[in-house]
């Protein structure tokens, strides 16, 4: 570790804390029906879309009609999807003459960007049309982003309500998000990255002839959109095999700078948008406390362990002095490494610039557990923040067991209902990773596709499933994922790590929403103090780690004690 | 309503996004292509294969079918205590060792990259490099240091990015400054 390493993952988290309130505020102006600067000019665009598709935006919806709107319009856009991969030959914009998607390969591609996953099982530049990136996987980029952020503003609303029968419009919520949001943003962004040097071009790849007379061919393509969105809308699918550690998509430290801001900025500002939609800024601070101490000590020990590089390579006569950098861009190092994978991990983003299956024992543990967390820190766009809530609901109701008190949460009264389904919520993590994980390990057919042995096998196995269910996407690329059977279980995976957590999510939301509003007393446990911040980081800490720990230990951790003995397999 | 964003975020988005970048950023909206006497030779941001002894080399390289294939980008993704991988950074070294290298080697030189196409070596392996390209070229070591120093990328305000020397754009500075003989 050096000082000036440091010094770059300090710059990286102070940008991202200049951005949470102006946008925050922004957010909640916007998803209260006021007016913005930007009204003028999507005012009509808007009114336009819901004319045309018959929803009425002044109707309100319950907690069970949102919900189903929710999963109504993301089934549409899955089988839309399905239908583009698999029709992809017949389709247009296709230069490169790439046939139809395998059935199963379609299937887990479509679940994967519907859920806001985006696990690539693909390689972007050798299966998919121009067409099928652009009018299919960036329209889910935008959607699955804009569907988070609905029903973290939904799950606001029951907070910021009191005794009401209704959540808002889905439809509205989606589509403010989509156009007011994510659109804006996203065609400024892309900008920037193509002045940084990502191609955007809908010109097929290029063959040159290099220095030394070889052909060399580049594949290239609307890049710069389909990143911005990507990094926006916490999704992370690249357009390209290696994601952001391919040149195109990150060039260099400034453009690595703006992927890693553009994943930060709205998830850490809806945490802002909360607290000023309850008429509690503090609590939305007290969020974004607990997020940053998490993602700062992440990167720290992602960074600590990566520049201490690999004693059995050592041992061959490498100098240990620029770390482990076996699937590591030069231009990055080890702290932007070490910062990228952390925060791809927190939030439920899923680029990386690195290979995180290359990574030491304990570096490719950070993003493991961070994952394994729920996806909190700060999570997707949308979902970190209903996640988060979920536990805050947990660290209230211990707060309320020690005290002998009925816990409240910002004025409302969380009761056995609540309980209920929050316990069910965080229970489907456990259940779809360790579930599919031991099955895995178990079945040949599943095992065929290790390639790595002895500890890391199983790490490759548990970090798939973690990364689907958590929606985030990253891999330990080892692992030859698209077959049959992990293309169907790890579809099975994002879609119970999206909709069976929403569900219960958004049924705690109408619960409570219908609860009247009481005013603190003296005996109120408050929720925006540094007390709170230690206990809900510590709650988080002990759910993960008491699921989660055992898998870990046979993984990650065991294979970090193997090579500092020097044991290869 | 599935169609309406279909086209407006599927096609009208990307389609604008390519028709300012094409206007006003015409250079790195194609790729950032580089060309000697006018035919593109590769991208500035994108590492190619050099084996020459004439050349600088870069990393090695895990890409599909050849080393630095930039039509399908990707890494080992071998673990820490994969026994292949420790054979093959075995292998790099000793080449490095039959090529007349000692001490410790540069982690950069001996490991491939996440994308296989990292177009960046550190300082310490160009350095590494230099007593043979210059034997090759037969010129002084003095002068190819000078080149070697002249393409080394540092920090940005002397902190942002780490120091790093482009490959392909050495190699195109040392064709340029000492032809061919």
């Amino acid at each position: 570790m050096t000082l000036v390493g440091w010094l770059q993952i300090a710059l990286l988290f102070g940008l991202a804390l200049v951005t949470i309130k102006p946008l925050g505020l922004f957010m909640a102006r916007l998803f209260q029906g006021e007016r913005t600067f930007l009204s003028p000019a999507l005012g009509p665009v808007e009114r336009g879309f819901y004319a045309l598709s018959g929803v009425r935006a002044d109707k309100e919806q319950g907690w069970l009609a949102y919900a189903l709107s929710m999963l109504a319009f993301n089934l549409a856009g899955f089988l839309l999807l399905y239908a583009m991969l698999r029709l992809q030959a017949y389709l247009p914009l296709n230069p490169q003459g790439f046939g139809a998607v395998a059935p199963d390969l379609a299937f887990n591609t479509a679940v994967s960007f519907v859920t806001n996953t985006n696990w690539q099982a693909y390689g972007g530049e050798t299966t998919l049309s121009h067409f099928s990136q652009m009018a299919g996987l960036t329209v889910q980029n935008f959607l699955s982003g804009a569907t988070g952020m609905a029903l973290a503003i939904a799950f606001t609303r029951a907070f910021a309500r009191g005794s009401a029968a209704t959540l808002g419009n889905f439809w509205v919520d989606m589509t403010r998000a989509t156009l007011y949001v994510l659109l804006p943003l996203a065609i400024i962004v892309a900008l920037a990255f193509v002045a940084l040097g990502l191609p955007q071009t809908l010109d097929a790849s290029l063959t040159v002839t290099t220095l030394e007379g070889a052909q060399q061919t580049l594949a290239m393509g609307p890049i710069a959109s389909q990143e911005a969105i990507k990094q926006l809308g916490t999704n992370g699918g690249g357009f390209l095999n290696a994601n952001a550690a391919h040149p195109f998509e990150n060039p260099n430290a400034f453009s690595n700078y703006l992927n890693i801001l553009s994943m930060l900025g709205i998830t850490t500002a809806l945490f802002y948008t909360f607290g000023q939609m309850v008429g509690d800024r503090r609590q939305g601070w007290a969020f974004v406390t607990t997020i940053m101490l998490f993602l700062i000590v992440g990167t720290g020990i992602v960074y600590q362990a990566e520049s201490a590089g690999n004693p059995i390579h050592v041992a061959l006569g490498v100098d240990p002095a620029l770390g482990n950098m076996e699937g590591k861009e030069v231009r990055f190092g080890q702290a932007m490494t070490a910062a990228y994978a952390a925060v791809t991990t927190g939030i439920s983003d899923g680029g990386v610039n690195g290979m995180h299956g290359s990574f030491t024992g304990l570096g490719g543990l950070v993003p493991m557990f961070f994952m394994q967390l729920g996806e909190v820190l700060p999570g997707g766009v949308g979902s970190g923040l209903y996640g988060m809530l979920v536990f805050a609901i947990l660290a209230v109701f211990v707060a309320g067991l020690m005290v002998g008190r009925t816990p409240e949460l910002l004025g409302k009264k969380i009761e056995g209902r609540e309980m209920k389904l929050a316990m069910l919520a965080i229970l489907i993590l456990p259940l779809a990773i360790l579930g599919f994980s031991a099955t895995s390990a178990l079945l040949p057919v599943a095992l065929a596709s290790l390639s790595g042995a002895g500890p890391h096998g199983l790490s490759e196995i548990l970090y798939a499933y973690t990364s689907a269910t958590a929606n985030n996407g990253s891999a330990f690329g080892g692992l030859s994922a698209n077959t049959p059977w992990y293309n169907t279980t790890l579809g099975i995976s994002m879609l119970l790590g999206r909709f069976a957590y929403a569900v219960p999510v958004l049924a705690i939301a109408g619960s409570l929403a219908a609860k009247p509003k009481i005013a603190p007393s003296a005996g109120t446990f408050a929720t925006n103090t540094p007390l709170f911040v230690g206990l809900l980081a510590a709650i988080i800490l002990i759910i993960g780690g008491l699921q989660f720990f055992p898998a870990l230990a046979l993984g990650p951790i065991v294979e970090h004690i193997q090579m500092l003995a020097g044991q290869t397999y | 309503m599935i169609l309406l964003f279909t086209a407006l975020l599927g096609v009208g988005y990307p389609l604008v996004v390519t028709g300012i970048a094409g206007a006003l950023l015409p250079s790195q909206a194609r790729g950032s292509l580089v060309t000697v006497d006018g035919t593109p030779v590769g991208s500035a941001l994108v590492g190619q294969s050099f084996t020459s002894d004439r050349y600088f080399h870069g990393r090695p390289s895990a890409t599909a079918e050849t080393p630095y294939n930039g039509a399908s980008s990707g890494g080992t993704s071998l673990g820490p205590t994969s026994a292949k991988l420790r054979d093959m950074i075995d292998a790099q070294i000793r080449d490095l060792r039959t090529a007349g290298v000692e001490g410790p080697l540069p982690a950069d030189a001996v490991t491939s990259s996440g994308s296989g196409l990292d177009p960046h070596i550190s300082p310490a392996f160009a350095k590494l490099q230099i007593a043979r390209v210059a034997k090759v070229r037969q010129i002084s070591e003095q002068q190819v240091a000078a080149l070697v120093e002249a393409s080394t990328s540092r920090p940005a305000l002397g902190f942002i990015g780490e120091p790093r020397v482009n490959v392909l754009r050495l190699n195109m500075a040392l064709d340029k400054s000492i032809p061919q003989k």
